[in-house]
C-alpha cells in the first residue's frame, strides 16, 4: 500500500517513512515541538485562533467546517473549564488515513492537540479512538508518556506557565461515535446518542462545558500552519480550502493507499488512472465514493474527461463530496444495487436506535433490499426506496440519517440500469 | 418495527437479583484506578472498565457488572444499558479467538466472501457462531479502518490484512 504525497511536498506525511517514526526523538529532530515552543513563547490564544482562520483549514473528518471558527465559538469568558476532544473514531468505510498519522506519527497529534488547548484555555483533554484500534492507543498512550518526561506535557510546558493534559479513551464499536455530540455521550459512559443542537458543543459539550471536538488529521494540520503561518498554509490549497488533504484510496485501483494532496488537485481521472496506477486487471471504471460511505456515488462520465477538481467546491461541482476523503474505486464488475445494498446494511446495523426515521427507516430499506436480493423486486420498488430516503434525509437526529439516504438515492438516480435489472427479474 | 425493537433479547439474570460480585487481583485493580483518575467523572471510565472486566473474565458476565455497578456508584441498569449499546462488549461467553471479518463495501468488492467462506468451512461453524471447545467465535463486522489492505479481518486486537485463503491458514494454525 502507497503512503506518500503527490503533487505537493508532505507535510502530514512529512515523517511517516522515517525509521522509528512514532519516536519523539525523530519527531523533535525533524521540527517537532518547534511549533509549540512558538505558541508558548510568542503567541497570544487568539492569535493562534486567527492564524488558523487564515489557513482556510477546514473539518478532515467530513462535515468541512472551518476550524478557527470553530474554535472561536468557544466562549472566553465561561467559568467553567474546557476541553478539546479529538476525534479518532475513524469509522466511515473507506476511510483509514487517521490511523496512519497516529501509527507513524503520534507526536505530531499531540503537539496538534497542544496549540490547540492553549488557543482554547483547556486544561485537560482526551483522544476518543474507536475500540478496535487498541493498538493505536497503546501507540499513543507509550508517546504521551515520552511527551510527559520531556516537560511536553503536564505542569508548567516547556517552563512557561501552560499546564496541559491529553489522555487517551477508548470506544467499543460504534460508527454513531464519530458524530461529535454522540462521541461526548460516550466519553461521558453513556450509550452513544446524539444531542440536540444548539447547544452546540463549543458551548455546552463533555460535561457540559465548552468543549472543540476536531478530527485527528484537522490536528496534526495545525503544527504545520503554525510553522509555515495560516497564509501559507492557506496558499498550498485553494481561497476557500487550505492546505493539503490525506485521500484514503480502496477498492479496484493499482496502487491503493494513503494520498496527500494538495486542496485543488487537478484532477481526479489523473488521480485515479495516473497516481493509483489505473485499474485492476485493465478494467473499466464503473464508479467512485470519493468521500467516504456517505456521500453521493459518482458514474465514470461523470469523471472521465470532466476535469474534477479535489476540493470542498471541486467535488460539489462534480456531484458529490469531500466528506471524510475515502476514496472507493469501483470497477465494471461491481453491480451498484449490491454495493448500495452493502452500504444499507452497514447504515442500519449502525443506527443508534435513538430517532424513529433513522432506526425504522434504515431498517425498512434493508428489508426491501432483501427481498429485491431473493429476487422478489418489483418496477414500483425504486420509488418505494426513494420515499423512504425521502423520510429519513433531513428529519432525523443527526447525520448519519442523511448518510444513509444519500447513496441510495444517488445509486438509484445515477445506476438507474443496475436497479432496474433487479427490479425487472429478481437476482439472475 | 426495526429489528432493533422487536428482537431485545431478554437479560438472562434479571438485573434486580443481587449477582455475586467480580473480584481483582491488586494489579487490576490498580490499572483500573489509573483510568478512574483520567476523568472528573468517574462514568466516563466504564468503556475502558468494561474492556478490563472482559479481558480478565472472558466476557461482560453478571458478577462483572455487579463490580463495575458498585466500582462507579451505578444500578446495574446503567451498566447493561450501556454495555448492550456497544458492539464490542460481550455479555455473552465467546471464544478465546473472536475472529472478525471485515464486511463492508471495500472489503466486499476485494474478495471478502472467499475469506469467510474459507475461515467458515475450516472451522465448521457460520458467522455468529462458536466452535464446540470455546475456542473460536467467527463474525461478520462492520468497517474496520483497512480498506487500502483488503479483505481483511482480526483476531481479538490484532489486525491481519491483504488476506489470501492461504494467509487465512498460517493465522489459524499459528492460534494455538
Amino acid at each position: 500500500m502507497f503512503i506518500g504525497a503527490i503533487g505537493c511536498e508532505p507535510l502530514q506525511l512529512a515523517r511517516v517513512h522515517l525509521e522509528n517514526s512514532r519516536s519523539m526523538e525523530v519527531y523533535r529532530r525533524n521540527g517537532g515541538y518547534e511549533a509549540l515552543k512558538k505558541v508558548l513563547t510568542s503567541m497570544s490564544p487568539d492569535e493562534v485562533i486567527n492564524e488558523v482562520k487564515k489557513s482556510a483549514l477546514r473539518g478532515r473528518g467530513g462535515a468541512g467546517f472551518p476550524t478557527g471558527m470553530k474554535w472561536s465559538f468557544v466562549p472566553k469568558d465561561s467559568p467553567k473549564p474546557k476541553y478539546v476532544v479529538c476525534n479518532a473514531d475513524e469509522s466511515e468505510p473507506g476511510t483509514f488515513k487517521d490511523r496512519y498519522l497516529m501509527e507513524r506519527d503520534p507526536h505530531m497529534l499531540i503537539e496538534g492537540m497542544l496549540i490547540a488547548a492553549f488557543a482554547l484555555g483547556a486544561k485537560t483533554n482526551y483522544i476518543y479512538t474507536r475500540g478496535e484500534y487498541k493498538y493505536l492507543i497503546d501507540i499513543m498512550d507509550v508517546a504521551l508518556d515520552e511527551a510527559r518526561a520531556a516537560g511536553l506535557l503536564g505542569e508548567r510546558i516547556l517552563d512557561t506557565e501552560f499546564s496541559c493534559e491529553i489522555h487517551t479513551h477508548t470506544g467499543a464499536g460504534a460508527y454513531i461515535c464519530g458524530e461529535e455530540t454522540a462521541l461526548l455521550s460516550s466519553l461521558e459512559g453513556y450509550r452513544g446518542h446524539p444531542r440536540m443542537k444548539p447547544p452546540f458543543p463549543a458551548v455546552s459539550g463533555l460535561y457540559a462545558c465548552p468543549t472543540v471536538v476536531n478530527n485527528v488529521e484537522t490536528l496534526t494540520a495545525v503544527p504545520d500552519i503554525i510553522k509555515m503561518g495560516g497564509e501559507a498554509y492557506q496558499k498550498l490549497g485553494t481561497e476557500k480550502s487550505g492546505g493539503t488533504k490525506l485521500w484514503s484510496v480502496s477498492g479496484h485501483v493499482n496502487r491503493p493507499g494513503v494520498y496527500e494532496l494538495p486542496m485543488g488537485y487537478d484532477d481526479m481521472e489523473k488521480f485515479i488512472m495516473e497516481d493509483c496506477q489505473g485499474m485492476r486487471d485493465g478494467k473499466a471504471l464503473k464508479a467512485v465514493i470519493p468521500g467516504g460511505s456517505s456521500v453521493y456515488i459518482m458514474r465514470a462520465d461523470q469523471i472521465i474527461g470532466k476535469d474534477v477538481r479535489m476540493d470542498y467546491e471541486g467535488l460539489v461541482a462534480g456531484g458529490s463530496m469531500v466528506g471524510s476523503g475515502g476514496f472507493i474505486v469501483m470497477d465494471e464488475t461491481v453491480d451498484v444495487f449490491e454495493s448500495t445494498k452493502n452500504l444499507t446494511e452497514f447504515y442500519k446495523h449502525e443506527s443508534c436506535g435513538w430517532c424513529t426515521p433513522c432506526r425504522e427507516g434504515t431498517d425498512w430499506l434493508v428489508k426491501v433490499f432483501r427481498r429485491i436480493a431473493k429476487g422478489g423486486g418489483v418496477p414500483e420498488d425504486a420509488q418505494l426506496m426513494l420515499d423512504l430516503c425521502d423520510n429519513i434525509e433531513g428529519k432525523s437526529f443527526c447525520p448519519l440519517g442523511d448518510a444513509a439516504a444519500w447513496p441510495i438515492q444517488s445509486a438509484i438516480k445515477r445506476f438507474p440500469e443496475d436497479f432496474k435489472k433487479h427490479l425487472e427479474n429478481g437476482l439472475q | 418495527m426495526s429489528e432493533q425493537l422487536t428482537q431485545i433479547k431478554p437479560l438472562y439474570q434479571p438485573v434486580d437479583i443481587p449477582a455475586e460480585i467480580a473480584t481483582f487481583p491488586p494489579e487490576i485493580e490498580a490499572e483500573i484506578d489509573r483510568h478512574l483518575a483520567k476523568y472528573p467523572s468517574s462514568r466516563s471510565a466504564i468503556l475502558p472498565l468494561m474492556f478490563i472486566v472482559q479481558r480478565e473474565r472472558g466476557y461482560l458476565d453478571p458478577p462483572g457488572v455487579a463490580y463495575l455497578a458498585q466500582r462507579l456508584g451505578l444500578r446495574y441498569t446503567d451498566i447493561w444499558e450501556v454495555a448492550t449499546f456497544y458492539s464490542m462488549i460481550h455479555t455473552e461467553p465467546i471464544g478465546r479467538y473472536h475472529i472478525q471479518i471485515c464486511k463492508t463495501l471495500s472489503c466486499k468488492i476485494m474478495g471478502e466472501q472467499k475469506i469467510t467462506d474459507h475461515v467458515c468451512s475450516r472451522l465448521g461453524i457460520k458467522p455468529g457462531e462458536s466452535t464446540a471447545d470455546g475456542k473460536f467465535s467467527v463474525s461478520l463486522v462492520e468497517c474496520l479502518g483497512s480498506c487500502g489492505t483488503a479483505p481483511m479481518l482480526q483476531v481479538n486486537f490484532d489486525y491481519h490484512e491483504n488476506l489470501t485463503p492461504e494467509k487465512v491458514d498460517k493465522i489459524l494454525d499459528s492460534l494455538t
